[in-house]
């Protein structure tokens, strides 16, 4: 296999996706002075380029993936309680927090489709219910929250969230077009081949596995800095990984702006219409999850143009 | 204490094996997860408020009322979803995330009509006050709901073993594809498992504000995963292995309520990722499942 078309592909996608993107979410705080809400657009791109690194590459798909959302914004908040740690280096505590609860989470992987889809998101679940044991108050603060002491920083921590949204494009197109990324997908088709073949499955999955953890801590930890208090509820809410898997499905997994498309139009329908009723967008969204499911397995991304070969 | 603990660890596992009983069926036919399940059950739980409650119909009639009514809405709802499912590339994954997203529809129309408050039934309404049992004050209702749960094993086993249907339903359960050549009809056997499936989860939501306390439309979620977690327990697959799952899983819930009450609620949650890990194939299970 020749290696050069393939690092042209990645050096293509990084210039002509990745650099067009964080510019244009770079100027965008100019144009539009909703603050919070794009870096709450800026959040949900991470975590659905997160997960698309899980499910598109390796085939898991994490119900609990914000478990390590959550994990990292605790992370961040037990560094600056307990350690009195400057902000940024809590920020990566919050990434190393996710990272671990992902390596401890890694026997998970040998589970399959839906066994391990159910177990993640118990993992989840355990973990929220651990944080929020009234017993442990004095360490997380239990279901009362955290309330943290950190400097109001708008701008960095938006940059620092577009730093990760870079990092974490950047592994997704890495994968696009890397051998790496070639044998992790050959292994997601079938593994038993790929095995065969000399691939070591179980690493490459598990390295996916801890990036994409870490994305989701970091992000989760910078989430905690903007809104420094914050009740386990409300950042261990099943609804983070439920929109990331909706956005992925949406705009189709394993591609690089497909998620991107879903948050542009999902999280843009979403705001556009208003936040006060959350009903509506679920049932929005689980409609869409079943059109999804039922029609268009591979999102947009799936949907074959007239003009374009079929390569099946 | 202890013995308490026990006995109603008992009572409220065999509630739960019921709780899991149409989920089991469900996967063990179609190799569906329907995350519906917990929602189908909270649909039960407002038949229950409005036919008890409002319109003070019997609870006998609830009962079967409820279970003829699902049995029926889980028909059509066969015919919409599974088949076409089951042509798609991986079903089992997809099909959590379809039931997850029905499941996610359920939920908010519920809740956008009702609201999100609790609801609850005064239990005096299936008559009969607490019950002595072996010292042990027990409430009626409590006993009520783990009689019919025995009472809907029985009758799944009968189904199971006795009848045609039920004989073609664990043909396709242990050979899907062999019975198809046998020439088993099976989306009419998968439709009618489906339908059992429905009508199982909404009696076991007709008793569940007597067993939960209260209940609301987003309850869902949280059951479905109990009722994995105990089917898991029992093996997947194996419907009639789910009693088993749901003792268990009773007498450790009223075990850690008793002597560990704040850590009760990440029970569910370990014993399933636990299970899974080291016996995947649940307590009961004989078949190999590739995990």
């Amino acid at each position: 296999m020749r290696e050069r078309p393939i690092r042209r592909g990645f050096v293509r996608e990084a210039g002509l996706a990745i650099a067009p993107l964080l510019a244009l979410l770079a100027v965008l705080p100019l144009l539009y002075n909703n603050q919070l809400l794009l870096l709450n657009a800026v959040v949900f791109l991470v975590l659905a380029q997160g997960l698309n690194l899980t499910y598109g590459f390796s085939g898991y798909l994490p119900f609990g993936y914000v478990g390590f959302f959550g994990a990292g914004a605790y992370g961040f908040a037990l560094a600056t309680l307990h350690a009195a740690a400057p902000p940024l280096a809590a920020v990566l505590a919050g990434g190393l927090a996710a990272g671990l609860a992902g390596l401890l989470l890694a026997p998970l992987l040998r589970l399959q489709g839906a066994y391990f889809g159910l177990a993640s998101l118990a993992a989840a679940e355990a973990l929220r219910h651990t944080i929020a044991n009234p017993d442990l108050e004095a360490l997380t603060g239990g279901p009362y929250g955290v309330r943290l002491d950190v400097p109001y920083a708008p701008r960095l921590t938006y940059g620092l969230a577009l730093a990760i949204l870079g990092l974490t494009m950047g592994v997704v197109a890495f994968l696009r077009h890397s051998r790496f990324g070639l044998r992790l997908r050959a292994a997601r088709d079938n593994p038993i081949s790929a095995a065969t073949a000399g691939i070591d499955v179980v690493r490459g999955r598990l390295t996916v596995w801890l990036v994409s953890a870490t994305a989701a801590g970091l992000i989760g930890a910078v989430f905690a800095w903007s809104a420094p208090t914050f009740f386990p509820d409300a950042v261990f809410d099943i609804s983070f990984s439920i929109f990331a898997i909706v956005f992925t499905l949406f705009g189709g997994a394993g591609t690089l702006l497909g998620p991107v498309i879903g948050v542009a139009v999902l999280y843009g329908t979403y705001t556009a219409i208003g936040v006060s009723a959350p009903q509506y967008f679920q049932l929005v969204y689980g409609l869409l999850i079943m059109a999804l499911v039922m029609f268009f397995p591979d999102g947009l991304a799936g949907i074959r143009m007239p003009w374009r070969r079929r390569d099946d | 204490m202890l013995t308490y603990a026990l006995l109603t660890g008992l009572i409220f596992g065999l509630y739960f094996g019921l709780v899991g009983l149409g989920m089991n069926l469900v996967f063990g036919v179609m190799r569906i997860v329907n995350l519906a399940h917990g929602d189908v059950l909270m649909l039960g739980a407002f038949t229950a408020f409005w036919l008890m409650r409002v319109a003070a119909v019997s609870p006998v009639l609830t009962v079967i009322g409820s279970f003829v009514l699902f049995f029926a809405i889980g028909i059509p709802v066969y015919y919409a979803l599974v088949p076409r499912l089951q042509r798609s590339r991986e079903p089992e994954m997809l099909s959590l995330i379809l039931f997850f997203g029905l499941s996610q529809v359920i939920e908010a129309v519920m809740s956008m009509l009702f609201g999100n408050n609790e609801r609850s039934i005064p239990s005096r309404i299936l008559g009969g006050g607490p019950v002595p049992v072996l010292g042990q004050t027990i409430p009626f209702a409590w006993l009520c709901a783990a009689a019919v749960s025995v009472g809907l094993f029985c009758a799944t086993y009968l189904y199971l073993y006795h009848t045609r249907l039920g004989r073609q339903t664990r043909a396709i359960m242990a050979q899907r594809e062999e019975a198809v050549t046998i020439g088993v009809d099976v989306n009419r056997v998968s439709a009618v498992a489906f339908g059992l499936g429905t009508g199982l989860a909404a009696v076991a939501g007709v008793f569940a504000p007597f067993m939960l306390g209260s209940f609301t439309p987003s309850i869902g979620v949280p059951i479905d995963l109990v009722s994995f977690a105990i089917v898991v327990i029992g093996s997947l697959g194996n419907p009639l292995g789910t009693i088993l799952g749901g003792a268990i899983y009773g007498v450790c819930l009223m075990l850690m309520r008793t002597y560990l009450s704040s850590f009760a609620d990440l029970l569910p949650n370990l014993v399933l990722i636990l299970v899974l890990l080291v016996r995947p194939t649940g307590l009961l299970g004989r078949r190999v499942r590739h995990a």
